[in-house]
């Protein structure tokens, strides 16, 4: 096996002396994300196509202790972005609640450090957020919304491609004990 | 153990989220209060930031004039510079002070009274087409408003909360209103398609509807009042059941940034020329030249004068082969041409005063 595949397989390594992320950052960072979803396509539509707030439900999820933990912080984002939307709450929760849940499971067996594995990550969850939401919308609220292969791909790309930097940005936020 | 512990909790969280959904869709109820909660949290932060950002941008303006004015020994760059942005910034302003003209020359001019709203924020998910006003039940907003400018409708308010509202945009693909066309007076509901133009449905195939028509507001949904414009017919044909008509709408056309929520809404007739140009001015035909216009003075004559250097041409030819004599075509093939270097003389002007004009002795 590679180098690479070593370190991923060897799960991430946690102990009392790991950094650890920010109580105040839990709280920050997903309102921020709302709020850049909110504010500013206004002024770039093109931003538009940026899920920040499933980048950091997938952030937030992945340095979860137990996939209990990401499954509440997703189920908290999507809550609070359907609260902002125009449909009933809940579309967007359970969305968020499964990716938060997949998330931390995957943080927990995997080492999810490398810009690589967090690009196929970004790219695989925005794909299964979009799809799920999808269904959901079709299934439960009846809408006829059309599920874009093509552009859920690139913009998948896009996302993910974003999902490196914010993830290592984010990263200078965790403070050792 | 653990993994079922997990996944139970997980089933429980997706259950009750399901719950929620379904008491929201069955009883069409919303959880007014969460949502309340969280745009009361989120709009007052985008008005913080819009304001920070008008803030910089004005500070930015101001201290970049302020260093070009001091670097004397760079005045003339300097100067230009300042000039440059200056020009920029007033354009920037006319434009604002252009739309908000637009609506308040439009205010006065509906019956029905408006109150202007500034767009702060969109709504969540990429293929929402919704958007924050900062206007809320505080200022007299309810749900159901119409959302206007003068360009036509933009859409309707689905929730007012105290300091915001949040509006529903004609291209989102839940939106529906009754419309009526200018020409025929068909009557059908415009639908959003999340993207561009709008359909226009339930129209039957044996109704007469032509592109580039207009589409105006029906006054049937109990939103919008009768005689607002929606947009212009781009494609019109037959469907399966109904006519497939798709429509521009005209409302969000330049840009959303101010609009009109339509307090208390009074019906208009539809009119019959195209709705008013808000916006843009359109020159009258120039008047005609003095010379030109001595020149017309044959009246009939004058509007049959040749207008391209075409026209022209042949005119002077005619009047070569007519003053020779030649006929154009008649002549057999080597037969002498006429002689295109002539120059026949113009015909003399008539007297100005013929009739009472005698012979001097």
């Amino acid at each position: 096996m590679t180098e690479l595949s070593d370190r991923i397989l060897s799960g991430r390594p946690r102990g009392p002396r790991s950094p650890r992320f920010p109580w105040w950052g839990l709280l920050v960072v997903p309102l921020g994300a709302i709020l850049f979803q909110v504010y500013v396509p206004l002024w770039v539509q093109f931003l538009a196509y940026l899920e920040l707030p499933l980048l950091v439900t997938v952030y937030l999820a992945l340095l979860r202790p137990s996939p209990v933990g990401g499954m509440f912080t997703g189920a908290a984002i999507g809550l609070l972005q359907d609260s902002l939307s125009h449909q009933p709450l809940g579309i967007f929760g359970i969305v968020k609640t499964l990716v938060g849940y997949f998330a931390a499971s995957v943080g927990m067996r995997f080492e999810v450090d490398h810009a690589v594995v967090r690009f196929v990550l970004g790219f695989f969850f925005f794909v299964f957020h979009q799809l799920f939401y999808w269904v959901l919308a079709r299934a439960l609220l009846g809408e006829q919304v059309t599920f874009q292969v093509q552009q859920t791909f690139f913009v998948g790309l896009l996302n993910a491609a974003v999902a490196v930097p914010l993830f290592h940005v984010l990263d200078k936020l965790k403070e050792r004990p | 153990m653990g993994r079922y512990r997990n996944l139970t909790v997980l089933l429980l969280v997706i259950f009750a989220q399901l719950l929620l959904l379904a008491y929201q869709v069955k009883t069409s109820q919303d959880v007014r209060l969460v949502r309340v909660w969280a745009v009361t949290a989120v709009t007052p932060l985008a008005r913080f930031i819009e304001g920070v950002r008008l803030g910089t941008t004005n500070l930015l303006e101001q201290y970049v004039l302020l260093r070009h004015q001091g670097e004397e020994n760079r005045r003339l760059k300097g100067e230009l510079g300042r000039l440059k942005m200056e020009s920029q910034r007033l354009r920037s302003e006319l434009e604002t002070a252009d739309r908000l003209r637009v609506l308040s020359e439009f205010q006065p001019r509906t019956p029905s009274r408006t109150l202007a709203a500034r767009v702060i924020g969109t709504g969540t998910g990429a293929s929402s087409k919704v958007v924050f006003v900062d206007r809320g039940s505080s200022s007299g907003v309810m749900k159901g408003m119409a959302v206007v400018t003068p360009d036509g409708i933009v859409g309707k308010i689905i929730a007012a909360y105290p300091t915001a509202s949040q509006v529903l945009l004609v291209t989102d693909p839940s939106f529906a209103a009754g419309v009526i066309s200018q020409k025929h007076r068909v009557h059908g509901t415009l639908k959003g398609r999340g993207y561009g133009a709008c359909l226009v449905d339930y129209i039957q195939n044996e109704q007469l509807v032509e592109s580039g028509e207009w589409f105006y507001t029906s006054g049937d949904d109990g939103v919008f009042p009768k005689g607002l414009p929606v947009g212009t017919v781009t494609s019109s044909r037959p469907g399966d059941t109904f006519k497939q008509i798709y429509v521009t709408p005209t409302g969000p056309q330049r840009g959303l940034e101010e609009v009109l929520v339509v307090l208390e809404p009074v019906h208009q007739p539809i009119p019959n020329g195209q709705p008013a140009a808000t916006g843009i001015y359109v020159l009258p035909p120039p008047r005609p030249e003095p010379a030109e216009a001595g020149l017309a003075a044959g009246g009939v004559e004058a509007q049959r004068a040749p207008g391209t250097d075409a026209d022209r041409l042949r005119e002077q030819y005619k009047a070569i082969g007519a003053a020779q004599g030649h006929t154009y075509g008649a002549g057999a093939p080597g037969a002498k041409p006429p002689d295109f270097n002539y120059r026949p003389s113009p015909p003399a002007a008539p007297p100005a005063n013929a009739a009472g004009a005698a012979p001097k002795p």
